[in-house]
């Protein structure tokens, strides 16, 4: 029998792999990696694209992931996958709209009850077509 | 029997919000399962989370993440997280009342405080406090999603980084079961020391490609997972308040009703008595 190794694929949503597997292949940031078991302790982040796992009795099984961190130890190995794909200026994105949320509930005296409401929607509305923009220009 | 008519109609009313509580509460029950579910399947990645980082605390490390680090406490950030929606009891005042009890003893340390809100209800109660709030985020509804909340993590990290806080904590109501759930207070910023396992023998991961920017990764994202496990607890919290105010006020309705129907049928039978007593005096005079 082939040796194995306990896999989890967790993401913060929700728990998507556990079990025993032969080997995997994910694309580290560096490139693609191959594990299998007792390899020494890694630690990497990984990019978008496919996990190929092998699992006990050989069966293969593939799952997507949007990024996370890849953690190696001889005897586990668990991936911390994202649920969206993330890049630098998303996040950043994200962040301005809501600053940009909050100010305009913080300045606007007298606002009625539903104001935080329209001010969310406008928030959202405005990352929207700013991502729209983004799209264009590519 | 005109007291009569309008007992009727009040008691036709009360009926009618019976009905709404009532159907407020079934739904609440039902949402507040699938909210525990969620709070269920966020767990693992907090946990696989804080193994990696428990690992990389143990191992032996050259770089020292500013995350990690402790410095003197000059100024405080919180992220509250609220709900949006109201009528489920006292469970943002309770909250809020925390926050500002916590916050007190800061005050009294000369320490001054900013706040990233989620949810209506924290907006709405900071705008009035009058707090420096400086990121907001609303309408997460009954699905919350990661993608939520990492904007309002974004520009606390960031302020954390560039000194503006020198820590940070997250607010939420801890869903313990059905008929508690308690406001609490957690430091996400700089991580609380984890106790130290003795080890055998000292170790290291391989990092790839460099320590700084797979832990700058890690952390951001810790800090996220935290934060998401926070508001779906939130959500779990609220929907089981919502069913306990809702039944209360399903049952407080119901023991109206019977008090007011009480009322009525004496007010009907004292105006047939009258109504006889009149007739017979009618009859005795003629």
């Amino acid at each position: 029998m082939a040796m194995t190794v306990q896999l989890d694929v967790v993401s913060a949503e929700e728990k998507i792999f556990s079990g025993l597997v032969e080997s995997i292949q994910v694309t580290g940031s560096e490139g693609e990696l191959g594990i299998l078991p007792g390899h020494i302790p890694l630690l990497t982040g990984i990019k978008p694209g496919m996990v190929r796992i092998v699992k006990q009795f050989g069966e293969e099984h593939l799952i997507y992931v949007a990024g996370g961190v890849l953690e190696v130890q001889p005897h586990t190995i668990t991936v911390l996958a994202d649920v969206a794909v993330r890049a630098e200026d998303l996040d950043e994105q994200a962040a301005l709209a809501a600053q940009k949320s909050a100010t305009e509930a913080m300045q606007h005296a007298g606002a009625d009850f539903n104001y935080a409401e329209a001010a969310a929607q406008l928030a959202e509305a405005i990352a929207q077509l700013r991502l729209i923009q983004k799209l264009r220009k590519k | 029997m005109a007291g009569a008519k309008e007992i009727k109609s009040k008691i036709g009313s009360i009926n009618n919000t019976r009905k709404i509580t009532s159907a407020m509460e079934k739904v609440a029950v039902s949402k507040m399962r699938r909210a525990q579910e969620r709070v269920a399947h966020s767990r693992p990645y907090a946990e696989g989370m804080r193994k990696v980082i428990g690992n990389i605390a143990n191992g032996t490390l050259e770089y020292r993440h500013p995350f990690l680090t402790e410095r003197p406490v000059k100024n405080v950030g919180y992220i509250v997280i609220s709900t949006d929606r109201g009528l489920c009891g006292g469970l943002n005042t309770n909250e809020f009342k925390r926050v500002m009890i916590d916050l007190r003893t800061w005050k009294e340390q000369g320490v001054n405080a900013e706040f990233a809100v989620i949810g209506n209800k924290a907006t709405a109660f900071f705008k009035r406090f009058g707090g420096k709030v400086v990121a907001q985020q609303v309408g997460s509804g009954d699905t919350p999603r990661l993608a939520d909340v990492i904007g309002t993590v974004r520009v606390m990290l960031n302020e954390y980084s560039e000194g503006k806080i020198d820590r940070l904590f997250l607010v939420y109501n801890n869903f313990v079961n059905t008929m508690k759930q308690e406001p609490v207070i957690e430091q996400l910023l700089p991580l609380p020391k984890a106790e130290m396992s003795a080890r055998s023998h000292s170790w290291d991961y391989i990092y790839e490609p460099d320590p700084k920017a797979i832990l700058d990764k890690l952390l951001d994202r810790y800090v996220e997972s935290q934060v998401y496990q926070g508001v779906v607890e939130n959500a779990a919290s609220e929907q089981a308040a919502r069913m306990v105010a809702m039944k209360a006020a399903t049952d407080n309705a119901g023991s109206l009703m019977d008090d007011l129907k009480l009322v009525y049928n004496k007010a009907r039978q004292a105006a047939i008595t009258q109504e006889l007593s009149e007739i017979v005096g009618g009859a005795a005079a003629v």
